[in-house]
């Protein structure tokens, strides 16, 4: 029971990373991208009726982690305090640029606004990948609980801080897959100069992503050998690393070849399963310890009682089942590209 | 040494419950006036479709707009609140997740979802979806908001009422809780009456700024058709509402205190002492040292009969509780009260008068209330806060009552400086999101609906 509450979790982290991913790299590449005003309305148009319901994958994961595990949930946000709060803010920030831009029509209200949705988003992406890896490299956990600075010397050791070598790398890593994720989705919704330039942006930070995810693969192998052997042992886990190494390339192929929908599902593959490959290398660990691993949190000792957890499926799975409904339709709704012209409330 | 580390303790403790309890105030501004505003506006919609006047049509897409910036308002100061019971009450989410987090959890995945994904499709769907489908959008939304606000009352519910639980195995704050009857969390007493109360005062507040807003229409002479509309619906969805606000919703929460937190009841109503036929105070200071009411302006025996339908009943008073389990902070506590009831009688006075004037339009014409119902605007916000107050501060010296301390329920390595930077951070934050709203929310309604008939 606590591996299914597991995989679920890993799901939708995975999912909000592949659908709030988008519209944060939509914002990384807002400025560069979009240079006038109709170009940016269609970006906002693009992410307008969508962004909200993705983000709420993040709020509905952070629930189920809190009635699942909530010695996780309690040790890991309150270890994480500063970043998160951070990290709040900066949510806050994006999200009333996106709502607060279309209420004023003048020209410097809607550049401010411009300039926060892509700051905030950028940040945002950032503080994301550090925070996985937090996750994945440990945190100096005793007796439950933990509180990182935001940075001690930047070296992976017993003490770190939110901020060091290998975290700041993930960041990277973050900020280029995003971006090349948001401008993969805008190829996909846009028309004329703004189509072009989201193609070439998709080209580059492709390549920074692919070469900047080797890097961390790379390094979190050296630095927690372990997780290697887990997909050494039961190698049906390459199952979901393999997507994440071939999806790069085959979007960058996708790109060049003007394939918008399958060079869009590449991105949405490496974020899907580069999430679900982490997952399955920690596995049974939900938070490892940097110091005695005896301290490690667990799938099994993070978790509530047996009853909880049954009960939870009664409403997880067809509560699931009704949000991929909503989904569906309002994709389907707002299907098709959307032309700079095109009369909108932005 | 170990008095300095109390101190430090205690100032993380006030730092972590400060924080809380501004974030939540601040939060609360926004919900109130969406969960009411999302009827209003579903009434609007249906108004337009059996009637084909474009004016409700409009109207509706006017308080759509005004909805949208309230709504992403509260998304955003809601995240927070869910993030503080890890980042600040880590003790407590590990005592109470596996209950609480149930309900959190379920809030996301059923009335967020629902909410976020149909308020994309009414605000910007309107052209695709056409006209039933666009009030089925409406509708969901309103569902949405009016279903998570069922999920966090009955998480509320929970704290001041636990149930579903073994409450003879919840004596060690560090051992987590476990659940035995996820039903008993839905249908707990405390949770149905503070629901219905909760919910008629998010009304109350949306029907007073929609008539407020409709009340400076008039009075400016702009945008008249839709001042009358707003006018209309405020004042008689507003009326409705505040009569069943007092009773029976009002009166059957005060029953609930008096039953299962009878020394909140006593602190709420300043009595100090236990005695027959009871008095209600209508004004006077609470005095903490001398333990009674200065200048007090008291009903006799109307306390006794509110709570227990007979007008010599005995009511238990302060003195008959162990001063440890008293409320901490009785005056604020009393004073919370005191200004949600006295403004929820304004609103009786001041709606009642409207509702009898609108008979042949009279209102319309009538300046003097007119200005009253502009300038009410603030209040229900106040009242709503009170409430809330009332609740939040009647449960104290406990987290989750009668089993959980609030000092026992903080997250033990978060130090005090931490806990106040990110509380100066909230408040520039909030200070600035303030403004910023104010200023978007009055350039539309000076925009006005009229306005957006020319497009």
């Amino acid at each position: 029971m606590e591996t299914f509450w597991f995989a679920a979790l890993a799901f939708m982290f995975a999912m909000y990373g592949v659908l709030d991913g988008f519209d944060l790299g939509a914002g990384i590449i807002h400025l560069r991208g979009a240079r006038t005003n109709d170009e940016r309305r269609t970006i906002f148009n693009a992410i307008g009726p969508v962004w909200d319901g993705n983000e709420v994958w993040l709020i509905a994961s952070g629930g189920v982690l809190f009635f699942a595990f909530p010695k996780l949930y309690a040790a890991s946000f309150s270890g994480f305090y500063l970043p998160l709060m951070i990290m709040l803010w900066l949510l806050m920030l994006r999200a009333l640029a996106i709502e607060f831009r279309r209420h004023i029509a003048n020209e410097l209200w809607q550049t401010l606004w411009d300039f926060v949705f892509f700051g905030s988003s950028l940040l945002l992406a950032f503080f994301f990948g550090a925070a996985l890896g937090n996750i994945v490299r440990g945190v100096p956990l005793k007796g439950g609980y933990f509180f990182e600075p935001l940075w001690t010397n930047f070296r992976v050791s017993p003490e770190p801080g939110i901020l060091d070598w290998f975290t700041i790398l993930f960041g990277l890593l973050s900020c280029s897959i995003l971006a090349w994720h948001g401008a993969n989705y805008i190829a996909l919704k846009s028309w004329g100069n703004l189509y072009t330039r989201s193609r070439i942006l998709a080209k580059y930070a492709c390549l920074a992503g692919g070469f900047l995810s080797a890097a961390a693969l790379l390094s979190t192998f050296w630095i927690h050998p372990e997780y290697f052997t887990k997909f050494s042992d039961r190698p049906w886990g390459f199952v979901f690393l393999l997507p994440a190494i071939f999806s790069p390339p085959l979007g960058l192929f996708f790109s060049w070849r003007g394939r918008d929908l399958l060079a869009f599902l590449c991105s949405s593959l490496f974020i899907f399963s580069s999430a679900l490959a982490t997952a399955f290398a920690m596995y049974p660990v939900v938070l490892p310890s940097s110091g005695d691993p005896s301290e490690s949190l667990t799938a099994f000792n993070a978790a509530v009682s047996e009853y909880g957890l049954r009960i939870g499926l009664w409403w997880w799975i067809p509560g699931m089942a009704l949000i991929i409904a909503y989904f569906i339709y309002l994709y389907y709704t707002f299907r098709g590209r959307i032309g700079a012209a095109s009369r909108s409330t932005y | 040494m170990l008095g300095n580390r109390l101190i430090l303790m205690e100032d993380a403790l006030l730092l972590a419950r400060l924080q809380f309890a501004f974030t939540i105030m601040f939060h609360y501004l926004f919900p109130q006036l969406t969960m009411g505003l999302a009827l209003l506006i579903v009434i609007l919609k249906v108004l337009f479709i059996r009637t084909k006047k474009l004016s409700y049509n409009h109207a509706a897409q006017f308080w759509a707009r005004i909805f949208a910036v309230n709504f992403a308002m509260g998304v955003v100061t809601g995240i927070p609140m869910e993030f503080q019971f890890g980042t600040n009450w880590a003790r407590f989410s590990v005592f109470a997740g596996g209950i609480i987090g149930h309900i959190l959890a379920m809030e996301g995945v059923f009335a967020f979802f629902l909410e976020s994904a149909f308020l994309g499709l009414f605000l910007f769907g309107e052209r695709r979806l056409g006209q039933v489908a666009h009030l089925f959008s409406a509708i969901f939304v309103f569902l949405g908001s009016w279903l998570s606000g069922y999920l966090i009352i009955i998480t509320n519910a929970w704290m001041q009422h636990p149930v579903g639980i073994d409450v003879s195995a919840a004596s060690d704050p560090n051992q987590a809780l476990e659940l035995i009857s996820f039903s008993a969390l839905f249908f707990n007493p405390w949770a149905i009456w503070q629901y219905l109360h909760n919910m008629l005062g998010a009304v109350v507040t949306s029907a007073f700024v929609m008539a407020g807003t409709g009340a400076y229409y008039l009075l400016s002479k702009r945008d008249e058709t839709y001042g009358k509309i707003f006018v209309r619906l405020g004042v008689v969805t507003g009326f409705i509402a505040c009569l069943l606000l007092a009773f029976p919703t009002g009166d059957g929460q005060g029953k609930n205190v008096a039953q299962y937190q009878p020394q909140t009841l006593a602190a709420m109503e300043g009595l100090f002492e236990t005695k027959k036929s009871a008095e209600m105070i209508l004004i006077g200071q609470p005095d903490m040292e001398k333990l009674r009411i200065d200048n007090p302006i008291p009903v006799p025996g109307v306390l006794s009969f509110l709570t227990y339908q007979r007008w010599n009943a005995e009511v238990k008073g302060l003195d008959a509780f162990d001063r440890k389990d008293w409320p901490t902070n009785i005056p604020l506590l009393y004073y919370s009260y005191h200004i949600m009831v006295g403004l929820g009688t304004i609103f009786i006075a001041v709606l009642g008068i409207a509702f009898l004037l609108l008979r042949k339009e009279r209102l319309f014409k009538t300046g003097w209330l007119l200005w009253i119902l502009m300038l009410c605007v603030p209040l229900p916000y106040i009242a709503n806060t009170a409430g809330w107050m009332t609740a939040e501060l009647g449960r104290q010296p406990w987290l989750v009552y009668g089993i959980l301390r609030t000092a026992d329920g903080t997250s033990p390595l978060v130090s005090a400086g931490n806990s106040l930077f990110t509380l100066l951070g909230f408040m520039g934050m909030y200070a600035l999101l303030s403004l910023i709203f104010i200023f978007v929310i009055s350039k539309e309604i000076s925009n006005g609906p009229e306005h957006l008939s020319h497009h």
